[in-house]
């Protein structure tokens, strides 16, 4: 293909322009949280901090509560990952290798269920726990956070299971193995990537629950998305430590996210069949 | 948030080839998929043990949709139909008020103005997020190995990042005193902007969330508009511009068609996504100034939790919800004709 200069170039010149677009805010972030504070509050504003500090992080770590947040946070993501895991390979199973009755109308309801307006019921969420006495505990964050995960994983686990050929089951059953030690000897490690990205969707989505904690929980029962949105006004004016708590939340996201593409883009089965 | 499992949720198992492609995929493997193979019995034989298989498999999932998703929904609905304040709530009352709350809510201009503003606000959003997507996603087609990969880059770290880091971020960007963004237009010329506090007017406050939403929303488009590009066959373009055809044309006769069920896919996701987005709006602003930036979930949220009016709540919660589900009654019906499988 012929183009002049000025067409090659055009194209390279909006991407480089809508790369800075796009990474700014980012490397905004992590570029203010290492800067000495009088490189933030200063009237023209410092690029890059050559000389940087970790006194930011140090604020933002030693601030109250800092660890229960993060322990919470792991917690109430871990086990709604974990526990949504094992109810979604059963479901899957049965969605992706079974014929039955019912059979759409639960997938249906699995695709609605995957768009629920939980930013709308969280009213509803706090009327329950609080009638069960569960306010600011990690039981019905864990709870509802399984939940809003269960739908995507069973989803995405289905298309995981059915892209495992069929074959490799049934020769498996033909050789003695009975459905179930079928399904853990030979689909299962075959999952193995797929559970590996499914989780870690969920992982990030729960890690980044806001609504339902923001009215759910308060002191000590707070998560880290809902401690970074206090920040600010804790912290006031204090930028330096606002964006090292944000880059402290953000990075192992972004640093998963980034695996994730790279990972899960390898086949399958592509490996496996050929034997 | 359930927003990222919305936004992922149309991969296939291999990422990137989003929306379209895991609709062709579905579809293509939809022949063997749903017929288990009834020869194949072992020593277990096809007995009732094997029939009620599938439905013990659901069972966990089933109990739980109920509990946590169902039971929820119900409890919104029955709310709405209650004077629950804090009075109540503190006493434990449960005071039925039949559609008082609905009726106060259907002819309050409040609740039209905000349900009118979430629908300029979702427009706004929805257009810029489709044309600006679109765009990226053609121009990552067009670009050479390296730059494709920069671009991606860029686009992978502000789909990734964290909506509440994000806000915080943006915030911080804004900032009145010390934010690089007035900085900028100060430099520009734009003198009165170099003290201007963006949180102080309706209009820059939304400019600030749609740019943050646009911002978050758009890598997920492009990356789906250039899978969705690469699985158009080279011919087809080449018989194209044989015939003559421009830029334009082709997008209008080659790509367009081709995509269109990821258009309207899309295209709806968004819709749905923005219309129910709280967090970005909640956590730049909260509804300010003068409660002129909330939209519908903004309004629920804090009309019920903050102000205490549980039953109130729950009404324009209620009615959101059935906005949502007019919306996504037509998602599914579009999503449904293109994959008869299911």
């Amino acid at each position: 293909m012929r183009r002049s200069l000025f067409g090659r170039t055009w194209p390279n010149v909006i991407a480089v322009v809508l790369f800075v677009f796009f990474i700014f805010p980012v490397y905004w972030m992590v570029a203010t949280a290492f800067k000495q504070n009088n490189d933030i509050i200063s009237k023209t504003p410092v690029f890059i901090p050559f000389n940087g500090t970790f006194e930011h992080f140090t604020t933002a770590v030693n601030a109250p509560n800092f660890w229960t947040y993060v322990t919470n946070s792991l917690i109430a993501t871990v086990g709604a990952v974990l526990a949504s895991l094992v109810i979604a390979t059963l479901a899957a199973f049965a969605i992706a290798r079974m014929k039955f009755r019912g059979r759409k109308s639960f997938v249906l309801v699995v695709m609605i269920a995957q768009m629920a307006p939980w930013e709308v019921m969280t009213i509803a969420v706090y009327i329950i726990s609080r009638d069960n006495g569960m306010l600011n505990s990690l039981v019905p964050l864990t709870f509802f956070y399984m939940m809003m995960v269960l739908p995507f994983t069973i989803w995405t686990l289905r298309s995981f299971i059915a892209a495992v050929p069929k074959e490799l089951e049934e020769s498996a059953m033909v050789d003695g193995c009975t459905r179930t030690q079928a399904f853990v000897k030979v689909i299962f490690p075959l999952l193995a990537p797929g559970l590996m990205s499914t989780s870690l969707f969920g992982f990030i989505t729960a890690w980044n629950e806001f609504p339902l904690v923001l009215i759910l929980n308060k002191e000590e029962g707070k998560t880290l998305p809902l401690w970074l949105s206090s920040f600010k006004t804790a912290f006031g004016n204090d930028w330096g430590a606002t964006m090292a708590a944000s880059t402290m939340f953000a990075i192992p996201v972004l640093i998963l996210f980034v695996f994730l593409q790279r990972k899960a883009v390898g086949g399958l089965t592509d490996g496996a069949v050929k034997g | 948030m359930a927003v990222h499992s919305e936004r992922v949720q149309t991969q296939s198992p291999e990422p990137g080839k989003a929306v379209v492609a895991s609709i062709e995929t579905r579809a293509a493997g939809g022949g063997a998929k749903g017929s288990a193979p009834k020869g194949t019995r072992s020593a277990d034989g096809p007995g009732l043990g094997s029939r009620l298989a599938p439905y013990l498999l659901l069972l966990p999932a089933t109990v739980a949709t109920i509990a946590l998703l169902g039971w929820p929904l119900v409890k919104t609905v029955l709310l709405s139909f209650q004077n629950l304040n804090k009075r109540q709530l503190v006493l434990h009352l449960t005071e039925w008020n039949g559609f008082d709350n609905y009726k106060e809510q259907l002819t309050d201009p409040e609740f039209w103005s905000v349900t009118g503003r979430t629908v300029v606000f979702t427009l706004v959003n929805v257009v810029l997020i489709m044309v600006g997507g679109t765009l990226i996603g053609l121009l990552l087609n067009h670009l050479g190995k390296k730059m494709r990969l920069v671009l991606s880059i860029g686009l992978l770290m502000a789909w990734a990042m964290p909506v509440v880091a994000a806000t915080t971020v943006y915030s911080w960007l804004f900032d009145q005193q010390w934010g690089v963004v007035n900085w900028v237009l100060d430099q520009l010329g734009w003198h009165s902007m170099a003290d201007y506090n963006w949180m102080s007017d309706q209009y820059s406050t939304f400019f600030v969330v749609i740019l943050l939403i646009v911002w978050q929303s758009v890598p997920f488009v492009a990356f789906n508009m250039y899978a969705g590009l690469t699985t158009i066959p080279r011919e087809l373009y080449e018989a194209a511009r044989m015939d003559g055809a421009g830029s334009f044309k082709i997008f209008g006769s080659v790509i367009f068609p081709s995509l269109k069920p990821f258009f309207l896919a899309t295209t709806f996701l968004e819709i749905i996504w923005v219309f129910k987005a709280f967090t970005q709006v909640y956590a730049i602003n909260a509804g300010g100034p003068e409660k002129l930036t909330r939209t519908l979930p903004v309004h629920a949220f804090l009309e019920g939790s903050s102000g205490q009016h549980y039953g109130v709540g729950s009404a324009i919660a209620v009615l959101t919800i059935l906005m949502l589900g007019a919306l996504m009654a037509y998602y599914f019906r579009i999503m449904i004709k293109q994959e008869d499988e299911l």
